[in-house]
């Protein structure tokens, strides 16, 4: 894969992820491109998450949560001993599954992480361009100092992602943004993502695979191993090819809704 | 089996379910539930009785001719022998020892109950809780010892002796701090405990280290029962009796330095009523209503402190 001209951004080799001494995810290589939507698919507890808290190592919060193989970030591994998980976490942002935004206001809710992050220009301006781009501004403009809780359960969720952006990352990672939202509130966020997509790089988790297919560019399909549990790679590829003709027996088991 | 047979055995038990949905006396269940009531009627009264008898003697009190309510919420001299009864030489040495004991146990148990909830590993957690638990079981008199035997020379140690008087307000103040400290640290924990860990995930995953996680998102998340936690800590510091009578001072002065010795409401009340008293003495109802007065500001301070829990519940419910 080639690095250096910017194309891919995350390079994973032989990763293994460990809960203790049961390995949640196994032998996996993958890479991501940049300014792309790729989507993680597969059934719940193939490690989708798992490897996706590997990006921004969110998995070091977890006492018995352990990691091997290597995740580049550019070419470089995210899990060298030298590299401080605070400063991987400034540069890839995430978004969760339940919207959590800060019993804050509106307006600190946004400006709360470019401000730890030492951010010395205009707060105001962050705050409202962040908004605009998290497709919230002109809901909120006229109430920027009232809580984030106040919200609807869509609205608090673009606020997360206004957010997460405001620090101006180059990567989102969203895990499973949509599941706690109404379809029309999902269309939203998927729509926003397409926006988005133009200037950051996002990986999504989504147990939806229409959306997978509305909204990403590359899938990559997840599965459980049946002896010892591990979830493993299936396929990865275009969205468009995994979904039309998928190579693996496996996948168009899933994707056809046969699996089970 | 015939047709009809089978619709009779179906009426029959259809029948017998029925009479199966009688009401049942069930004794044992009445009689617990009588006795909860009677439990709970009893504590109910208990409180009733207190705040008629305090009512009744103060009222006895203010109804003497020998002072006005007004002498008594305005004055600064509390010398009964000649009919002085100024509350504030009382309750200034209260509030000072109050103070005192909030300076000491607020910073302290906030910082506990941080470490417990944010940092503390499993095992430091083991050590420490029941360590506090043992500091929250100490007899308070072992406190008013510790005070005038350890804290005082202390603080005589570092002042001087001419500065700092035998009784005095601080130690007990510093030393009823110590004694609320586990009051502190186990609400507020319990308040930072209870703030969703998605806020803490939320934060670490913008970039946020431990202690700005701990300081500027769990902290400002759970201000309300940490609130409730200061409020009722200062409710038991104000009522707190035996460190004061022991080692705040045997005698009514209305001072602010907290070096000097002064006696605080409760400390009065036990002095006086540990002595040969009369009972319908002007004293003997003087005590009465300073217990009032003790009363209604620990009562303000839980009903506030009830109003900023439900708050805190609400946030997250
Ligand atoms: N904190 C944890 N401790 C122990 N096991 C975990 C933890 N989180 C996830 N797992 C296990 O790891 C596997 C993968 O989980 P996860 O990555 O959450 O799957 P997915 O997101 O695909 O549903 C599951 O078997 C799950 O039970
Ligand atoms: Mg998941």
């Amino acid at each position: 894969m080639n690095y250096t001209n910017g194309k891919y951004v995350f390079d994973i080799q032989n990763l293994n992820c460990y809960y203790g001494s049961f390995r949640a995810v196994k032998d996996t290589d993958l890479s991501i491109e940049s300014k792309k939507i790729t989507a993680f698919i597969g059934p719940s507890g193939c490690g989708k998450s798992t490897v996706l808290r590997t990006f921004n190592r969110m998995n070091d919060l977890i006492p018995s949560a352990r990691v091997t193989g290597e995740v580049l970030f550019h070419g470089q591994n995210l899990y060298d001993p030298d590299v401080d998980p605070v400063e991987v976490r400034r540069r890839i942002g995430m978004v969760f599954q339940k919207p959590n935004p800060f019993p804050k206001s509106i307006y600190e809710n946004v400006a709360w992480g470019a401000r730890i992050n030492g951010f010395k220009g205009n707060m105001d301006e962050l705050v409202e361009q962040s908004l605009r781009q998290a497709a919230l501004w002109d809901e909120v403009k006229d109430k920027l100092d009232q809580s984030g809780l106040g919200l609807s359960g869509g609205q608090q969720q673009r606020l997360c992602i206004a957010r997460t952006i405001a620090p101006r990352p180059e990567v989102i990672l969203m895990d499973e943004p949509c599941s706690a939202l109404d379809p029309i509130a999902t269309l939203k966020i998927e729509d926003l993502m397409r926006q988005l997509v133009k200037n950051y790089t996002i990986i999504i988790v989504t147990h939806n695979m229409q959306q997978a297919a509305r909204v990403s560019d590359y899938t990559a399909y997840f599965l459980m191993d049946r002896d010892d549990r591990a979830g493993l790679l299936i396929e990865y590829g275009v969205t468009n090819e995994i979904f039309t003709k998928p190579k693996d027996q496996r996948t168009e088991d899933y994707i056809t809704g046969r699996f089970g | 089996m015939t047709v009809s047979a089978s619709t009779r055995t179906i009426a029959k038990t259809a029948a017998a379910a029925k009479s199966d949905l009688h009401k049942r006396l069930r004794l044992g269940e009445s009689f617990i539930e009588a006795f909860l009531f009677f439990c709970g009627a009893v504590s109910i009264l208990t409180t009733l009785g207190i705040v008629f008898v305090l009512g009744k003697e103060s009222l006895l009190f203010f109804t003497s001719g020998e002072v006005t309510l007004w002498e008594f919420i305005s004055g600064t001299e509390w010398q009964p022998a000649i009919g002085r009864f100024g509350i504030w030489a009382l309750l200034n040495s209260t509030l000072m020892v109050t103070a005192i004991a909030m300076l000491v146990a607020l910073p302290l148990g906030l910082a506990v109950a941080i470490y417990l909830s944010e940092y503390a590993s499993l095992r430091a957690r083991s050590i420490l809780k029941p360590v506090l638990e043992v500091l929250a079981g100490v007899p308070t008199v072992v406190y008013g010892y510790f005070a005038l035997t350890f804290m005082t020379p202390f603080l005589r140690s570092i002042f001087g002796d001419e500065i700092v008087q035998i009784y005095n307000t601080a130690a007990a103040g510093i030393v009823i701090g110590i004694l609320v400290l586990p009051l502190v640290s186990s609400m507020s924990e319990d308040a930072l405990h209870a703030v969703p860990y998605a806020l803490r995930e939320a934060a670490y995953g913008l970039g946020a280290t431990k202690l700005e996680t701990a300081i500027k998102v769990v902290l400002p998340a759970a201000t309300y029962g940490v609130a409730a936690a200061f409020i009722v800590a200062i409710s038991r510091a104000i009522g707190e009796t035996m460190i004061v009578a022991i080692a705040a001072g045997a005698g009514p002065s209305f001072t602010f330095n907290p070096f000097e010795s002064a006696e605080t409401m409760t400390g009065h009340i036990v002095r006086i009523s540990g002595g040969d008293l009369s009972y319908d003495s002007i004293d003997y109802n003087s005590i009465f209503a300073i217990g009032l007065m003790l009363f209604v500001m620990t009562l303000t301070l839980n009903i506030i402190s009830r109003h900023v829990v439900k708050h805190f519940r609400e946030e997250y419910e």
